[in-house]
């Protein structure tokens, strides 16, 4: 997994509450068999004034000149700065891997959907939940200062604003070790393959139905 | 010590190891799988030269992607039109091949949405821990099973596993006391929960449903409740085991064998939460004030009973709340103030992991019986969840009081919820859907999309508008034997 440590990023303000995962990656990009080339339909309905399908040249689209991701000010932002209950929906991994893929490496908004959030993690994006009023001083900020940037901190868990003003955030800490070493779990995981048999077996015994070798 | 919940008694039944840092490792019994959220996964495995732990935790079904007319089906994957669909099908299938993972395929008459294929063959057990990378997997909690929808990456490391890295969820209780009225399903049920607590309500807990309305409901309709808990939020929706779960497994294919059955059922007696277990939110409802629903916006909160009207985003609790409710509007080509009987439909969908079981299948029936669906409704189609469910439809003759109404019976799969396959809406058309989102562009690029239960679409497709269903003239409580 790709390592998370400290970014200096350009910020792009979605204001818009409950952005669902059908919104971030439309269902007709969920036919791909892969894990990239997600991030040409990134918010594709509202990104493009034609409807997508698999396999088309992006570049060739009509943009929709008002959603905020085209506007020239906002070219190349890695932290993305949301509303409410941000990733609701369906459990598409799609979603993480389509803001990867257009180069978001942190979302910071005041809640985000649980599948959502560990679905991101496990994709190397960091997710920031703060404050609703806190949120909202940044949209403030992001809009009214054009190249508005953020640097975040994660081993000190610190967004640091460009006034010098540092903002603490959680993340729980064993997702915090695996974005900053970059570790992959499933090896962390198979590491305790031990304790897994011990348990398969126990459990077994005490409900053998559970267990109907097919 | 105080009692234990019903999810703290599946949580501690699961658990491998738990680190000091609040993550834990649990061990996961079922693992569904569908061709949309496991291609990667496998190709993960394969380039760490990974094999599955154990492979007859796993059962697979493509759904999604599936065609749903009969012409196409006939023809196997093939029929998929779509080169981009069949491929994810048929890698499906190469993948369940070489991993020797079971799989029903598509013309296989055990297929259908993975959310009835488990159920329905017993594969979802009371005190399973049961996954599936798709967040519609709360629907198995009906069986007091510890389920939840996965990401692909989780789909690889359950695969690879056994386990997921978890993190305890907190507990909440939605009581739903007293008796629903007449004509007020399952669905609107947890669509009024969902409009009480918001999509966000359930965000981090485990969403324990009880109450005598729960009780009361069979297998089915506490499955189309748990299935929806993600719609508030929630990942796990859960019922505690009680006569009916028992009834409802005993005899199904991969239920415990007669000598296991009496071991099986003293255990799953135990699965219901303590009388004195605390919970960290109580929500209650009062079922005899529930009414029909109607979703009138793009996000499963923005709900109303069918006797209201389109509500005014002037009086949004707040700012952000407001503009939501003014987008939603726009999107959805209604006025605040509207009445929602007067909304009309293009078209009608009743099927989806919510509502595609017999039961949802005889209750849109009853009101179709003997009547015609409305002339300004361009198609009106009914998608049963497996073929086990179609074949029972046609031998109850469901199929042909559908037909001989003008609606289209067809072949299994989740279809028009999420229109995957050939089945969706066009700009601008308006569906009453017994699925599950009514996100923007859900059902179709630029479709709109009405949550209902499916006597409500069925009652709709036969007026061309909505109508209160209690209202109607139909067989409410009888079965369909004429």
């Amino acid at each position: 997994m790709k390592k998370f440590e400290r970014l200096q990023g350009l910020v792009a303000p979605l204001d818009r509450a409950n952005v669902d995962t059908d919104l971030i990656i439309p269902k007709q990009f969920l036919k791909s068999i892969k894990r990239t080339g997600f991030g040409p339909n990134l918010f594709d309905e509202l990104r493009y004034l034609d409807e997508g399908y698999p396999g088309q040249d992006a570049s060739q689209r009509p943009l929709n000149p008002e959603f905020v991701l085209n506007r020239p000010r906002y070219q190349g932002a890695e932290v993305l700065l949301a509303r409410r209950n941000f990733g609701c929906g369906s459990s598409r991994e799609h979603a993480p891997w389509a803001l990867d893929d257009f180069g978001f490496r942190a979302v910071i908004a005041p809640s985000f959907a649980d599948i959502f959030y560990n679905n991101s993690f496990k994709n190397g994006i960091l997710l920031i939940p703060l404050a609703e009023e806190t949120v909202e001083r940044l949209f403030q900020e992001t809009e009214a200062n054009e190249g508005y940037r953020l640097d975040i901190d994660l081993a000190k868990q610190r967004v640091i604003t460009s006034s010098g003003e540092e903002i603490p955030f959680d993340v729980d800490p064993f997702r915090k070790h695996c974005l900053l070493e970059g570790l992959d779990d499933i090896g962390l995981t198979l590491e305790q393959g031990g304790a897994i048999a011990e348990f398969e077996s126990r459990h077994r015994a005490a409900q053998p139905w559970l267990f109907r070798d097919v | 010590m105080a009692g234990q919940t019903l999810y703290d008694k599946l949580w501690t039944q699961h658990l491998v190891t738990s680190r000091d840092d609040g993550s834990a490792l649990i061990y996961i019994d079922r693992h569904l799988l569908h061709e949309v959220t496991s291609p990667q996964a496998f190709e993960g495995l394969r380039l760490a030269g990974r094999k599955p732990w154990r492979r007859d935790a796993n059962l697979a079904t493509p759904d999604h992607n599936v065609p749903t007319t009969l012409k196409e089906r006939s023809a196997g994957n093939a029929g998929i039109l779509d080169d981009v669909s069949r491929i994810q099908v048929e890698t499906l299938d190469s993948n369940c091949e070489s991993f020797d993972i079971e799989e029903f395929r598509i013309n296989d008459e055990r297929q259908g949405i993975v959310h009835v294929v488990g159920p329905e063959q017993g594969a979802t057990l009371p005190g399973m821990t049961v996954v599936c990378g798709d967040s519609h997997t709360a629907t198995h909690g009906a069986f007091a099973a510890l389920s939840h929808g996965i990401g692909t990456s989780e789909v690889e490391h359950v695969l690879a596993t056994q386990c997921l890295i978890a993190q305890k969820m907190k507990n909440m209780q939605v009581r739903v006391e007293g008796e629903l009225g007449l004509g007020v399903t399952a669905k609107d049920i947890v669509l009024a929960v969902i409009g009480r607590i918001g999509t966000a309500g359930g965000t981090g807990y485990a969403i324990e449903f009880a109450g005598s309305a729960i009780r009361d409901l069979s297998m089915e309709g506490r499955m189309t409740i748990c299935n929806m808990a993600i719609e508030a939020g929630a990942r796990v929706g859960l019922v505690a085991v009680d006569d009916n779960t028992i009834e409802y497994l005993r005899g199904r294919p991969y239920a415990p064998s007669d000598a296991q059955w009496p071991a099986a059922v003293e255990a799953w007696r135990e699965l219901v939460s303590d009388a004195d277990a605390p919970f960290d939110k109580v929500v209650e409802l009062d079922a005899a004030d529930i009414e029909p629903q109607v979703t009138w916006g793009t996000s499963p909160e923005m709900v109303v009973n069918v006797s209201a009207n389109v509500p005014d985003p002037a009086a949004a609790e707040d700012e952000t709340v407001g503009r939501g409710m003014t987008r939603a509007l726009e999107y959805m080509g209604l006025e605040a103030g509207q009445k929602i009987t007067d909304i009309t439909l293009d078209k009608i969908f009743i099927g989806s992991c919510t509502n595609s079981r017999i039961e949802d299948l005889r209750e849109a029936a009853k009101v179709a019986r003997g009547r015609k669906v409305a002339d300004g409704i361009q198609l009106a189609m009914v998608v049963p969840g497996s073929g086990l469910v179609k074949r029972l439809a046609e031998a109850e003759g469901l199929d042909k009081i559908f037909i001989e109404a003008g609606f289209e019976w067809r072949e299994p799969g989740c279809s028009m919820c999420l229109a995957m396959n050939a089945d969706k809406l066009g700009a601008g058309e308006r569906c009453a859907s017994t699925s599950n989102r009514n996100f923007e562009g859900r059902q179709g690029y630029g479709g709109r999309t009405h949550l209902v239960s499916p006597a409500m679409a069925a009652a709709a497709a036969i007026e061309g508008h909505f109508v209160d269903v209690r209202d109607y003239d139909y067989a409410p409580s009888d079965a369909l034997s004429a």
